[in-house]
């Protein structure tokens, strides 16, 4: 049974948890491009390394980031999304029509 | 040794046959390099020199031929698919299967059973009515049956697995299967036959691109010169993308199946459960094959995990009970590349003279003939898209004008 490292909660059991894909750099959905924002929402590296990932621990609802090997599947890190993300991120609305 | 048996040794009447020409030097340049030696970069070959009469062509292979997804599916091949752009281009792939022994002169083993997909749900039923809809409409053959049909079908398989009673099942009498390996062999043996090389252990480990174009390939046996190539490697898609320089829209993750030892035929039709994800068939060796969902997060390691197959286990077991008796003899992984509408992405790259033979998931083997023929179709003609496979490009991402096949593949391959 692979067990995962949650920063909340200590080690758990890997079936307890929901992977939330490869950690990238959301552009503003108000003013980039539909090229920029299908970039965001559909395409990743998925290359054979280590790669900083979301993890989301159901039982709590907890979404943390791993760094994990994708072809060993070593987990090498696990750390509270804190740790890169200081400030609340405000999502502008741009003006709709009615 | 009895003379008359010798005289069929040395007779020039009976000569013996070679599958595969001994492996030579690779020549400094090709017209067309195709890089994976899985079904579909041997599928491409052949229709290349079959009808193109293009025969200076290389598949480019890392490990051993068909050593890929193509030795690892499970072979269930369908068009019961839920868009018209889906079941038309799958539709396509069933009639070239079904004509593939006599075209190769070989047995592919190609066996119409029928696949028989069970609803448990109000929601899967009416999505099952459109699915059969659409396929009638493309001259397939499917239709909606109930209870009463399905036991009289299969009557060993449990109808009210756990809290999930069986409403209705989506019969779709084209559903077949073939010996996987045969159909890569088949395609390989023509194919060289015709004059295309084929490197095995021959590695691909960088793209040369000079001004926007491909022009080469690097391999760990020397550098190649090409007109054009394509890349169609399964779950290694992204790897060769990156080495072309773009990326895509593709999480390449990992897929189980395994086999028991055989027992005595008891199954005909390919039974696939669309809640237990779980699908079970019997080959005609006697074996029961069982496969299921992707595993629940991205790998490129075809390493089995207990946890995904015990609950393959257990579903297989809720839909037929005496198979709890069975000894599994082998299971294993494979590694494929998911797409986000569960359509596979093929035509042009971003790269010229690059072409791309990508995303096809858990679901590419069906695909294998029709996909050679319109890839072939395209490097010939020089990048001009064939009608079949133009809903499969990759600007569809960007143009958001995605194939979604999610509800009609997600677990029955
Ligand atoms: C368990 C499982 C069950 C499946 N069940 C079904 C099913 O029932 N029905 C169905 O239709 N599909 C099924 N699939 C999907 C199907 O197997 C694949 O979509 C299909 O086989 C892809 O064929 P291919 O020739 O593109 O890939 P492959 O057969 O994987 O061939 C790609 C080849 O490329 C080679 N390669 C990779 N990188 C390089 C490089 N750099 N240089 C040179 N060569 C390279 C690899 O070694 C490999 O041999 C299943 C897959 C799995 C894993």
């Amino acid at each position: 049974m692979k067990i995962l490292h949650c920063p909340l909660n200590g080690p758990r059991n890997i079936s307890e948890f929901i992977y939330g894909g490869e950690l990238k750099t959301m552009p503003d959905p108000a003013t980039c491009s539909d090229r920029e924002w299908a970039d965001y929402v559909f395409y990743h590296d998925n290359l054979p390394a280590v790669v900083t990932e979301w993890w989301f621990h159901s039982a709590s609802g907890y979404w943390f980031l791993a760094e994990r090997h994708t072809l060993t599947d070593e987990v090498l890190r696990t750390f509270d999304p804190g740790e890169l993300f200081r400030q609340r991120v405000e999502f502008a609305h741009a003006e709709t029509p009615s | 040794m009895p003379f008359a048996l010798l005289k069929y040794g040395l007779s020039s009447d009976y000569p013996a046959e070679q599958d595969l020409p001994p492996p030579k030097a690779l020549a400094a340049s090709y017209d067309v390099v195709i890089i994976g030696g899985g079904g579909h970069g041997l599928a491409i070959a052949y229709y290349l020199a079959k009808y193109h009469g293009i025969t200076k062509v290389a598949v480019l292979e890392k490990a051993y031929l068909g050593g890929g997804n193509t030795a690892r599916n499970t072979a269930v091949i369908r068009s019961n698919y839920l868009t018209s752009e889906g079941v038309r281009f799958y539709a396509e792939s069933v009639k070239l299967f079904q004509n593939l022994s006599h075209e190769f002169d070989f047995n592919i083993m190609y066996s119409e059973r029928g696949q028989l997909t069970l609803a448990h749900t109000d929601a899967t039923v009416r999505a099952f009515r459109q699915r059969a809809e659409v396929n009638k409409h493309f001259g397939g053959r499917t239709e909606m049956i109930d209870r009463q049909q399905i036991a009289e079908l299969v009557p060993t398989l449990n109808l009210d697995p756990g809290h999930l009673p069986v409403l209705e099942g989506l019969w779709h009498r084209d559903g077949a299967t073939a010996r996987h390996d045969a159909v890569a062999w088949g395609y390989a043996k023509e194919a060289a036959k015709r004059g295309v090389e084929i490197h095995q252990l021959t590695e691909v480990e960088d793209l040369i691109i000079e001004g926007g174009r491909l022009t080469g390939v690097k391999t760990n046996r020397g550098t190649v010169r090409c007109g054009c190539a394509v890349q169609a490697v399964a779950g290694h898609s992204s790897v060769l993308a990156a080495k072309a320089g773009f990326r895509l829209p593709i999480v390449s993750y990992p897929l189980q199946a395994m086999v028991t030892q055989p027992v005595k035929p008891f199954l005909d039709p390919l039974v696939s459960s669309s809640a237990l994800h779980c699908y079970v068939q019997q080959t005609s060796r006697g074996e029961v094959v069982f496969g299921g969902g992707s595993d629940p997060y991205p790998l490129y390691a075809t390493r089995s995990t207990l946890e995904l197959k015990e609950s393959l286990i257990a579903s297989a077991v809720e839909m037929f009970p005496f198979l709890a008796k069975a000894r599994l003899m082998r299971q294993w992984g494979g590694i494929t590349d998911m797409t986000p509408d569960y359509s596979p992405i093929m035509g042009e790259s971003p790269v010229e003279n690059y072409y791309l033979d990508a995303g096809w998931g858990t679901w590419g083997f069906k695909a294998t003939p029709i996909c050679g023929q319109t890839m072939a179709e395209l490097i010939a003609g020089g990048g001009k898209v064939p009608e079949l496979i133009r809903p499969f490009h990759l600007a569809r991402f960007a143009n958001f004008q995605q194939v979604n096949e999610m509800g009609a593949t997600a677990a029955s391959h």
